[in-house]
């Protein structure tokens, strides 16, 4: 089963939630689709399912059209970020609930039930019913029964916002393993770029109804195609410095600047946006050639593990992503490097023109 | 494409669209056309073009009914809007309570209009009604009969007591969907009670209020039964609204074509009243999408 | 400003609890500095909300004091109590001005105008809300609508202390990075005692000096983030605090050496010490993924474990490792080469926790 977008497009009383949208998702494949509040992703989300109609452009489904074809001819099902069951069903019915009514059998919905419900723990609790059980297991429910009926599409609609953070680590291990054993599309919606990354699988950045890039998530994230989709796809955002190259230097202004190294030389002289990911700039430097930025501080958000610090200096503020622990006094000066060999270079259109060869990761 | 296939649920439309021509779309036009002719009997008819309207336009009795009648509807609605509010704001939230509230408020709206004209044309008799008896023992010289004043106090006094509690249940929801932060933000705050009204709970009745206050405009300006069972439009013409003047007319003095022009302009007042009502309430709401943008 | 204090303090939603497992609070004694930035950190159930409520006034306690600068007020209205509160989903007074929500609080105790304007004007200043005074609260996005929130306890300055109810739970990622930083700026302005409810350790950890783990209506660890991070002195702190929690292997002596079912760990003398004298058979070690040693090749005192899988979770990676019937996750940064197919562990002793019963036990060096 493979689900392909052709250029699609929903306005709505004139206002337009999707724009020309391009997306191929193959069999088998776990998709992230990744975005802000009101970015489309709902939106786009619904004119998979059939629930709305595009007023452009084609949904095929396996190589046939069905763009026109209702929600509940396509065999697609979805959670929900509310935890949706049928409050008067006990957690057996409600799994059992879109069996019947395709009408399995009993003891093929017996078995199907009982193995969906064991996956997702929650075959201790199948008597009860839903409003009786905690919120991490009202979510199970939803989603055994959107798995128990071998969907061919399984769409996520920012399922685990409204449950504790540790519940939203278990439930992200688990459903990848859910879904590498499963033929069938799974498409997930988060605001969360560490969600997506936990998540792996394909990453669609979806900004203003528009599509930004689709990949392998770490090749997105790695290898953004544009300025806008580094910025939605980083967390800490991403620091972005305005500069010029011009013959044999990288200029932010004339205190600061550096050689144009191997990695920048094809880059024709003019005027650039610099990204840099918080993670990369240090406190020592790690390359021979990181040069030495002088800055202020302004506060350092300290975690048990980590400490992101945030500084500035007359021309850029820039934040930093810190192992371990540092106490720092705002206002109190800090040297920090900058990694010439790591830096993201996008042109005045936003496109990006280099990307940092030694990026480490997998 | 498979588009087709939609078009199957057209058909299911169709007996709704067949009720609704019987129902509205057919009597309306019968109407429309007796409007413009003056009919002696099956064969004989003259077209009369706006004539009806005009005289209508210009009858002191219907004009008279018709001023009436907006005074009686602006009336209503300034009692019962404030009151049902009022009556949302005390009702106990939860618990029993809750419910006993409920179904006894709700109960005069369940019960049928000439029914409540009865029950009110008893209860307001001098000699065995509750009110007539008690008024007059207290030394009022009630009587609905004679006095207009009395008259119209009464039939307000019965449509309030009919229907306020159908602004008090609408109310009453709508205030039911405030999350509870809300009120523990203003008492931390420390707002006053009227300020938690007047910041909190008014603003978040508005939506529901738009409804009452069109159904209730609606209602009140067809009343019919209730006054005409309890007072009969009387004494003299002083409680005879639109609907009881129409009727008469058209039953009573079988003039078909006047009444049919008259229907139709009672008609449209309605329509305007409410279509300008329902604009005003979009545009404000429109003005604050505008500012969002 | 004030100090909070409880003491002996416990509440239950049930007339008669019984069992310790009908109280939503066990009893428990605690101080909040004034002046301090705090969490209340724990799962949903824990009793975080309960205790915030009983703080604010809302809710008031089955037994035990409320102590507001020593002074008790149990029984005192939140209208009376001096304090303000940050709701999880944003509260504004929709029909009102950004400028009139923020006089609110004042206007409602019949502040001079002149005093309300000034304060207006200063905390709006504060907030980044200058520019957005003369419009309608309705229409603000929601992390406007939750500094418009916060504004309405700043403009007073009675205030001893604001709580925080899960604040951020409605804000997109990348605009809580910007509200965070904005809570501490006006935490070390205005000298506040904060209380911040989460259930996000990152938060918690990011805003607070020191945070209150909660877990099964008690508090179990009272620290610094670092203290909790590096030292939890109880298994559930290990494992909630930190993303990935604790690895916790169940370990036994054997012959003098420490196993973990089958597979012998190469621990430190100490720590083998330390377990001969324990009697429980509820033993656990318990080593962070970020502490853990991941070299390709065996060094000195490393253990060979099996990779099962690698996650790029972007400024680093988790290993998911099998060490002998035990999985491990260990963290290893994005410079660090990845190993594949075998990877060989260290757990440096310096951060090894040894867990009996649960809680933490120091190894004498």
């Amino acid at each position: 089963m493979s689900l392909i977008l052709e250029n699609l497009e929903r306005v709505v009383g004139g206002e337009t939630h999707i724009e020309g949208i391009d997306l191929e998702l193959e069999p088998g494949s776990f998709n992230v689709l990744l975005g802000r509040t009101l970015a489309g992703k709902t939106s786009l989300m619904r004119l998979m399912a059939g629930l709305d109609t595009p007023t452009r452009g084609r949904v095929l489904m396996n190589g046939q059209d069905v763009t026109g074809v209702p929600v509940r001819k396509r065999n697609v099902s979805m959670v929900y970020q509310q935890f949706i069951n049928y409050p008067g069903l006990t957690v057996y019915d409600n799994i059992a609930s879109p069996l019947k009514l395709a009408k399995v059998s009993r003891g093929e919905i017996d078995r199907r039930v009982r193995s969906i419900a064991e996956m997702l723990h929650i075959d201790p609790f199948l008597n009860r019913l839903p409003l009786e059980l905690s919120g991490g297991q009202q979510q199970r429910t939803a989603m055994g029964r959107a798995l128990v009926k071998d969907a061919d599409i399984v769409l996520f609609d920012e399922p685990l916002v409204n449950l504790d953070y540790k519940l939203r680590e278990e439930f992200r291990e688990e459903l990848r393993s859910v879904f590498s054993e499963r033929r069938c599309i799974a498409v997930y919606a988060t605001t969360e770029p560490a969600e997506a990354l936990a998540l792996g699988g394909n990453t669609a950045v979806l900004h203003e109804g528009r599509l930004l890039q689709y990949g392998r998530t770490e090749d997105v994230y790695h290898r953004p195609r544009d300025i806008q989709t580094a910025e939605m796809f980083s967390e800490p955002p991403i620091n972005i410095l305005h500069g010029t190259i011009s013959g044999t230097e990288v200029t932010f202004d004339n205190r600061l600047h550096f050689p144009v190294n191997e990695d920048l030389r094809s880059l024709p002289p003019g005027d650039y946006r610099f990204g840099v990911r918080a993670s990369h700039i240090s406190l020592t430097p790690r390359a021979g050639d990181d040069i030495e930025v002088p800055m202020i501080v302004d506060m350092a958000e300290i975690s048990g593990s980590e400490t992101f610090l945030h500084a500035h200096n007359d021309l850029f503020h820039l934040s930093v992503h810190l192992g371990g622990v540092h106490g720092f006094n705002g206002g109190a000066p800090v040297t920090l490097y900058f990694p010439t060999h790591r830096i993201y270079a996008f042109d005045r259109q936003g496109a990006v023109v280099h990307i940092p060869t030694h990026l480490g990761g997998l | 494409m498979n588009k087709i296939q939609n078009n199957r649920a057209w058909w299911l439309i169709l007996p709704m669209l067949l009720l609704v021509a019987f129902s509205a779309i057919i009597p309306l036009m019968t109407v429309v056309n007796y409007s413009v002719q003056d009919v002696f009997d099956a064969n004989t008819r003259f077209f009369t073009g706006t004539e009806w309207f005009k005289e209508m336009l210009n009858d002191p009795a219907l004009q008279a009914a018709l001023l009436r009648q907006f005074a009686f509807s602006l009336t209503v609605l300034a009692i019962e809007v404030p009151l049902g509010i009022g009556i949302a704001l005390i009702m106990p939230k939860r618990g029993w309570q809750a419910s006993a509230v409920l179904i006894l408020v709700t109960m005069p709206l369940l019960i049928p209009w000439n029914v409540v004209g009865s029950i009110w044309q008893i209860f307001t008799r001098g000699d065995i009604g509750l009110m007539g008896w008690s008024l007059r023992e207290l030394g009022y010289g009630y009587n609905i009969t004679a006095n207009p004043v009395d008259a119209w106090a009464t039939i307000i006094l019965m449509d309030v007591w009919h229907w306020t509690p159908l602004i008090a249940l609408l109310c009453f929801s709508g205030l039911r969907s405030i999350p509870d932060a809300y009120y523990q933000a203003a008492r931390i705050d420390r707002a006053s009670r009227w300020a938690v009204f007047r910041y909190i709970q008014l603003p978040k009745l508005t939506n529901v209020l738009v409804i009452g206050v069109l159904l209730r405009f609606m209602h009140s300006f067809m009343i019919y039964a209730e006054p005409f069972v309890l007072t009969g439009g009387g004494p003299g013409s002083s409680t005879t609204f639109l609907s009881q003047s129409l009727t008469t007319m058209a039953i009573g003095q079988q003039d078909l074509g006047p009444s049919a022009a008259f229907s139709l302009i009672y008609f449209l007042i309605i329509l305007l009243v409410s279509w300008v009502f329902y604009t005003a309430i979009m545009n404000m709401q429109k003005d604050k999408k505008n500012e969002e943008a | 400003m004030a100090e909070i204090a409880l003491k002996s303090l416990a509440h239950s939603y049930l007339s008669n609890p019984e069992s310790p497992g009908d109280y939503a609070i066990r009893e428990m004694n605690h101080v909040w500095q004034q002046g301090g930035a705090y969490a209340l950190l724990g799962p949903s159930g824990c009793g975080k909300s309960t205790l915030l409520n009983i703080i604010s006034g809302l809710l008031e306690p089955s037994s035990g004091d409320v102590l507001f600068d020593g002074e008790r007020v149990n029984a005192l209205p939140p209208e009376l109590r001096n304090i303000a509160q940050v709701f999880q989903f944003p509260v504004v007074y929709d029909t009102m001005t950004v400028y009139d929500n923020l006089a609110f609080p004042l206007r409602n105790v019949k502040t001079p105008e002149d005093r309300v304007h000034e304060r207006v004007m200063e905390v709006a200043d504060a907030l980044e809300l200058t520019s957005q005074l003369k419009r309608k609260a309705k229409n603000l996005t929601a992390d406007e609508k939750q500094k418009v929130s916060m504004g309405r306890g700043l403009v007073r300055d009675d205030v001893s202390a604001i709580l925080f109810d899960e604040p951020l739970t409605v804000i997109d990622p990348h605009l809580k990075w910007k509200l965070r930083r904005k809570l501490k700026e006006i935490h070390q302005r205005f000298e506040i005692t904060m209380v911040y409810v989460t259930h996000d350790q990152l938060e918690a950890s990011t805003f607070a000096d020191k945070i209150a783990v909660m877990y099964e209506g008690q508090v179990v660890q009272f620290g610094t983030p670092r203290e909790l991070f590096e030292a939890p002195n109880h298994t559930f702190v290990g494992y909630f605090i930190g993303s990935p929690g604790m690895n916790f292997l169940e370990v036994s002596l054997r012959d003098g050496h420490v196993v973990s079912g089958t597979t012998e760990l190469a621990v430190g003398r100490e720590f083998a010490d330390a377990l001969g004298e324990i009697r429980s058979t509820n033993v656990k070690l318990g080593i962070r993924p970020e502490f853990i040693e991941v070299h390709d090749a065996h060094v000195e005192g490393s253990m060979v474990a099996d990779i099962i899988h690698a996650q790029d979770l972007g400024t680093y990676s988790i290993l998911y490792l099998r060490l002998g019937d035990t999985t491990l996750k260990a963290r290893i940064e994005e410079e660090q080469p990845t190993p594949s197919g075998k990877a060989y562990l260290r757990f440096p002793g310096k951060w090894i926790g040894l867990y009996v019963d649960e809680f933490r036990v120091e190894i004498a060096s």
